[in-house]
């Protein structure tokens, strides 16, 4: 047996003192008593309930929860491409409504224009916000190059993998020069490889570019890895169970991933997405035995 | 290895099989042509009279019934007189493949048969203009309300209800109309195109544009793109592969809706030809006519094809038989090989 895990509250002073800066910062993102009803056959479907929470400037926020909780309704809110039914979320202090590319966004399915390059892709935004050619030529390769696809830069989206393609979509986000940049799900549809890559790909650029970030998964590793803090949340109806601080110190890297405080955060995040694994444990699926007599494996 | 199958389900072929069907596919209706032409023993119903003989109301050349033929030889023999002869021959209106061959090209060489009338390259230059405006105008107007169906909900609401219903009413009953209110030249003509266009043109082009992926509006919504860009920057270049084969396809039924206009009010164009030769009952011209619409069909098509190929390098078009003729003709690499689609390496 190892030594008992410390309590995921308990943070190093680096730790304590990386929080204690994170929260002098200016408030970026407040999601204000936000509700989200769907009309449903029996009555409205309450997707999300008062939910409050604020994201600090070049704060990465993961959201995290089981599977129908309300996460996309929430990003897609906060993305303006849907309308809450109660509540506020305010920008820089000031309260906002509707898309706008001071909120960006990457989704799981990438969105690439199939018929635009990756530079014209990531070109995109910035015609939108009417910068003339020129100029966004210039701002769309860096971005290329800060994403590492420079040699890609006249290759159509179908000839990308998918890492590939998830990095241009979010050169493309990051061109447009937004405040928040929200993700949801985007390495959903990867290997496990390549996610991986992505992850320290999307902390390195992260850590080069004035953007806060709100980060959706359902994936516990994924948002202990990158987040400062994990907003919990609990479905029917979609409420923020808990707020988590990441002890794990930052920089961050594959090695973090047993250390204790990892694991630590690990097992409360567990205990709070899957309470009643046990309960599971004694339901037998009717299984019938189909294998030939006299190949068994065991 | 074993030989791959020639019928398995959804699997590709070799090149060279597909290329060996491909030709097949003409060369089967053209035997089955042949053999009833040059087979005296198949079918030939008629007989062609060489000599008449006694009977009298036979004259040499005259196509007539091998039935009634048969009769005459054996009143002749019981009669002892003369009997006719003649060789099995098919109806006139079943010419063979090399009579038809030859029209393709006497046809256009042929003075018409009336002064005034026009020649064979008049009457399809007269078809190709009418075609060519009446889908002109019918496009101009039908893709842009359709593009604008596809996107607005409420121009959607207002227009298709109504176009719905002219489309069931079949153009050419608009053809006595068309004449009073447009004379009798091409214009009347003209119109019944657009009128079996248009309307059609619309729904599907609508159609189309319904089918873009909301996922992309949305995202272009995110990178700060207002209702106008959404429409020309993302609705219509997402859209524009598919609405250009939906344009080919429409082009078609134009075809088909050119030889219904053709025939109201005064005849003209191709049609006026093929009644004209019909009439005079020289059916290889006939069938040479209709064989050189197929013909012009085809090639526009394949030519649309092979600009779609240019014009849309980000996808596919369906691929264009001619261009991969001209590849290997001229040493051009194939389409498929043009932008090999691979995964990258990470
Ligand atoms: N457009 C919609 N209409 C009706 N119900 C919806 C709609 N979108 C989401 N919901 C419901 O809201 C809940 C949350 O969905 P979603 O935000 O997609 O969950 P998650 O992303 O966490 O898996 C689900 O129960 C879903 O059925
Ligand atoms: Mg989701």
């Amino acid at each position: 047996m190892s030594e008992p895990l410390p309590d995921y509250r308990d943070q190093s002073p680096a730790v304590a003192a990386r929080f204690a800066k994170i929260k002098e910062r200016p408030v970026v993102l407040e999601i204000d008593r936000l509700g989200r009803q769907f009309p449903g056959e029996h009555g409205p479907v309450v997707a999300l309930h008062d939910i409050s929470f604020k994201v600090h400037r070049r704060e990465f926020v993961c959201v995290i929860g089981p599977s129908g909780c309300g996460k996309s309704t929430l990003i897609r809110i906060i993305a303006g491409l849907d309308e809450p039914t109660s509540g506020r979320m305010l920008v820089d202090g000031k309260e906002t409504s509707g898309p706008c590319p001071e909120r960006g966004m990457v989704f799981q399915g990438y969105t690439l224009f199939p018929w635009l390059t990756v530079k014209k892709n990531v070109m995109f935004g910035l015609k939108m916000q009417g910068m003339d050619g020129g100029q966004a030529d210039r701002e769309a390769r860096q971005w290329i190059d800060l994403v590492g696809l420079t040699r890609f830069a006249d290759t159509y989206p179908a000839q990308l993998s998918g890492g590939m393609k998830q990095r241009t979509a979010i050169a493309r986000a990051l061109a447009a020069n937004p405040r928040v940049l929200l993700m949801d799900e985007p390495f959903g549809a990867l290997d496990a490889q390549t996610r991986a890559q992505m992850q320290s790909h999307l902390l390195e650029i992260w850590r080069n570019v004035d953007v806060t970030i709100l980060f959706i998964t359902h994936d516990l590793d994924e948002a202990i890895f990158l987040a400062d803090r994990i907003l919990v949340l609990k479905a029917h109806p979609g409420e923020v169970q808990e707020v988590i601080e990441v002890p794990v110190p930052r920089p961050r890297n594959l090695s973090q991933l047993n250390s204790p405080e990892f694991l630590a955060t690990r097992r409360r995040l567990e205990e709070l997405i899957h309470p009643r694994v046990d309960a599971h444990a004694h339901e037998h699926l009717p299984i019938i035995r189909l294998t030939q007599v006299g190949d068994d494996v065991e | 290895m074993s030989r791959p199958r020639w019928f398995s389900v959804r699997q590709e072929l070799t090149p060279k099989r597909s290329r060996f069907l491909g030709v097949l596919a003409f060369m089967l209706p053209l035997a089955l042509w042949s053999l009833f032409s040059y087979i005296p023993w198949l079918w030939h119903p008629m007989v062609k009279v060489t000599a008449p003989g006694d009977v009298d109301w036979m004259r040499a050349g005259l196509l007539i019934n091998r039935h009634d033929f048969d009769k005459e030889v054996a009143t002749a023999q019981l009669a002892h007189t003369h009997a006719p002869v003649g060789f099995r021959a098919n109806p006139i209106y079943f010419p063979a493949p090399h009579a038809v061959i030859r029209s393709l090209y006497t046809a256009f060489t042929t003075a018409p048969v009336l002064k005034g009338d026009l020649w064979l390259h008049q009457s399809l230059w007269m078809s190709i203009q009418t075609i060519f405006w009446g889908f002109t105008i019918s496009s101009v107007v039908g893709i842009p309300l359709g593009i604008l169906c596809g996107s607005f909900i409420a121009i959607s609401r207002l227009t298709e209800p109504f176009v719905d219903f002219v489309r069931y009413m079949p153009a050419p009953a608009f053809g006595a109309l068309m004449v009073a209110i447009f004379g009798i030249q091409l214009e009347p003509k003209i119109a019944i195109i657009v009128i079996g266009t248009f309307f059609q043109q619309v729904l599907v082009v609508a159609n189309t544009v319904r089918k873009v992926d909301c996922a992309l509006i949305e995202a272009a919504q995110t990178l700060g793109s207002k209702r106008r860009q959404l429409v020309l920057r993302v609705i219509v270049p997402a859209s524009l592969p598919d609405l250009y084969n939906d344009t080919r396809i429409l082009l078609g039924w134009a075809w088909t809706y050119l030889i219904v206009a053709e025939v109201v009010g005064v005849s003209s164009g191709i049609s006026f030809f093929i009644n004209q030769q019909a009439k005079y009952r020289n059916f290889d011209n006939v069938y040479a006519a209709i064989i050189i619409i197929g013909i012009l069909g085809l090639t526009i098509d394949q030519i649309l094809a092979f600009v779609g190929h240019r014009l849309f390098p980000w996808k596919n078009p369906r691929p264009s038989r001619i261009r991969a003729f001209l590849g290997k003709l001229f040493g051009l690499r194939p389409a498929s090989a043009e932008k090999p689609v691979q995964l990258l390496p990470q």
